[in-house]
């Protein structure tokens, strides 16, 4: 599975993504296992309402079931227009 | 319809002329253009992060949900990325409709959700250092209306 990362979240991980082979159900399982990786991690995950997720690039949340997905993306809320 | 995100420049009276003449029948065309403030102080670039793949169905969906929402008879929007400066445009949008009402409405719908709900973020750097610009609430809050 490919883990995206954007804007802040990119910078804290300092890195744009990470492909990686997860047991997680949820997306808030994967976070619980990225965070538990590093303290980059742990500090780009420390605060959840701050962050926004995509599954397979829709909008999703936190409980969204990982069965199947390819690409998960996680970045701050978004500020376009 | 027609979604483009880019890096280059584009030219916005020249969008909006080949926009309109492509139109047939439509009473009513609306354009809304987004521009680079400012509002930091100092600023020297206005840097625009998008998520490739994602970008582009977000704003097809966006623009697919306004034609469901009101007899429109095209979309057009189109949305910059990488580094900007104060008064560079940022993005464009144009719907065309029969009634102006339909086009109007369109227009602010598509900003409104372009704004949340389209994976851009942007970061403001200045002479002092740089920053992410945070969503606001009330860009949010203006999604409550088309509910």
């Amino acid at each position: 599975m490919d883990v995206l990362y954007f804007a802040w979240v990119r910078e804290r991980i300092g890195q744009p993504k990470d492909t990686l082979d997860t047991g997680a159900a949820t997306v808030r399982e994967l976070v619980q296992e990225l965070r538990a990786r590093e303290p980059r991690y742990e500090a780009a995950f420390a605060d959840l309402d701050a962050l926004r997720v995509a599954v397979d690039q829709e909008l999703a949340d936190f409980d969204t079931p990982l069965s199947g997905v390819r690409e998960v993306a996680f970045f701050p809320p978004m500020t376009g227009g | 319809m027609d979604v483009r995100v880019q890096d280059v420049e584009f030219d916005l009276g020249a969008e909006l002329n080949r926009f309109a003449a492509r139109q047939t029948g439509m009473g009513a065309v609306v354009s809304f253009t987004g521009i680079v403030r400012d509002i930091a102080e100092g600023l020297d670039v206005m840097q625009i992060e998008h998520y490739p793949g994602m970008t582009e169905k977000a704003l097809t969906k966006i623009s697919q949900e306004a034609k469901t929402r009101w007899s429109l008879g095209d979309v057009l929007v189109i949305h910059r990325h990488g580094a900007l400066r104060a008064d560079d445009l940022i993005m464009m949008v144009a719907t065309s409709a029969p009634h102006r009402v339909d086009a109007f409405a369109a227009a602010e719908f598509l900003m409104d959700y372009l704004k949340s709900r389209a994976p851009f973020w942007k970061k403001e750097v200045t002479k002092s250092g740089e920053d992410w610009v945070a969503a606001k609430d009330e860009d949010e809050d203006a999604l409550t209306r088309w509910n």
